[in-house]
């Protein structure tokens, strides 16, 4: 099952955790805020973690300092 | 036995807090979101996690040791409650005042997620009170607390912490500051 990595945007504060441990997932902005390399259904907030990354992006829930991000099963659709 | 317990409880009580002091600086510098030379961010992270909780085990060495200590003879009470021993109450209470806060803020910071951001920050801000109790008791009740080597030892902390602080409260602090203040190029 594919699990999304969810990005709260009220709470995000582009630290740059999330964009070290997944550098094949996310990029940073100018601001310094993650964005998805590549957009999933044409949204760039909610990446498509495969399983190889589960574990960084695990991690990447764990560490961020802002408590900003979630991992969330593809079919329950987050919210945006 | 007693001399070494002595011994080791007055040199624990150094080690965590040189060790607090590193916590208190990787603290910042993890909240500029700058990597440090080659350790990226997210090792930031857990360098300022794993040091603070190596400087709370020095902590309690320190504690446990002068609770055994025949000289020392620190009780229960004067661990968590302060400003009550019986030499240099007040020296000492500040220790046991540092003590409770280390205690808040490593509880609160374990279970971070659980309680959510507000309260974790709320608390965690309390580490800038305790950083200066701890030093303040350190020089007030140590043993070696005026010696010339730790008074050194002191004003080199207080200097290493204290530009660390007006640096955190420059405008530049965050490694995004030029960006979000509009200064993209």
């Amino acid at each position: 099952m594919t699990e999304i990595l969810h990005i709260d945007w009220t709470r995000c504060d582009g630290r740059g955790l999330c964009t070290e441990l997944l550098p094949t997932v996310l990029v940073r902005d100018d601001w310094g805020y993650p964005l998805a390399l590549q957009a999933t259904n044409g949204n760039r907030s909610n990446p498509a973690i495969s399983p190889g990354n589960i574990e960084a992006a695990r991690e990447a829930v764990h560490l961020c300092p802002k408590l900003a991000l979630s991992l969330v099963p593809e079919q329950a659709k987050p919210r945006q | 036995m007693d001399n070494a317990l002595w011994a080791f409880g007055r040199m624990s009580g150094v080690v965590s807090l040189v060790l607090f002091s590193v916590a208190v600086i990787l603290g910042i510098l993890n909240r500029s979101g700058r990597p440090l030379f080659a350790i990226p961010r997210f090792s930031m992270t857990l360098l300022h996690r794993n040091v603070s909780l190596l400087a709370t085990v020095f902590l309690v060495f320190h504690i446990v040791a002068l609770m055994l200590d025949s000289y020392a003879k620190l009780n229960v009470i004067d661990v968590f409650v302060p400003f009550l021993g019986g030499f240099k109450p007040f020296w000492q209470g500040l220790g046991t005042v540092a003590f409770d806060l280390v205690l808040a803020v490593v509880a609160t910071g374990l279970l971070r997620h659980r309680l959510g951001q507000r309260s974790f920050r709320a608390i965690h801000w309390l580490s800038y009170a305790m950083w200066p109790i701890a030093l303040g008791h350190a020089i007030g009740n140590g043993t070696d607390g005026t010696s010339k080597w730790f008074v050194v030892l002191a004003a080199g902390s207080l200097a290493a912490v204290g530009a660390a602080v007006a640096w955190r409260l420059s405008a530049n602090f965050l490694e995004t500051a030029k960006a979000r203040q509009g200064g993209l190029s």
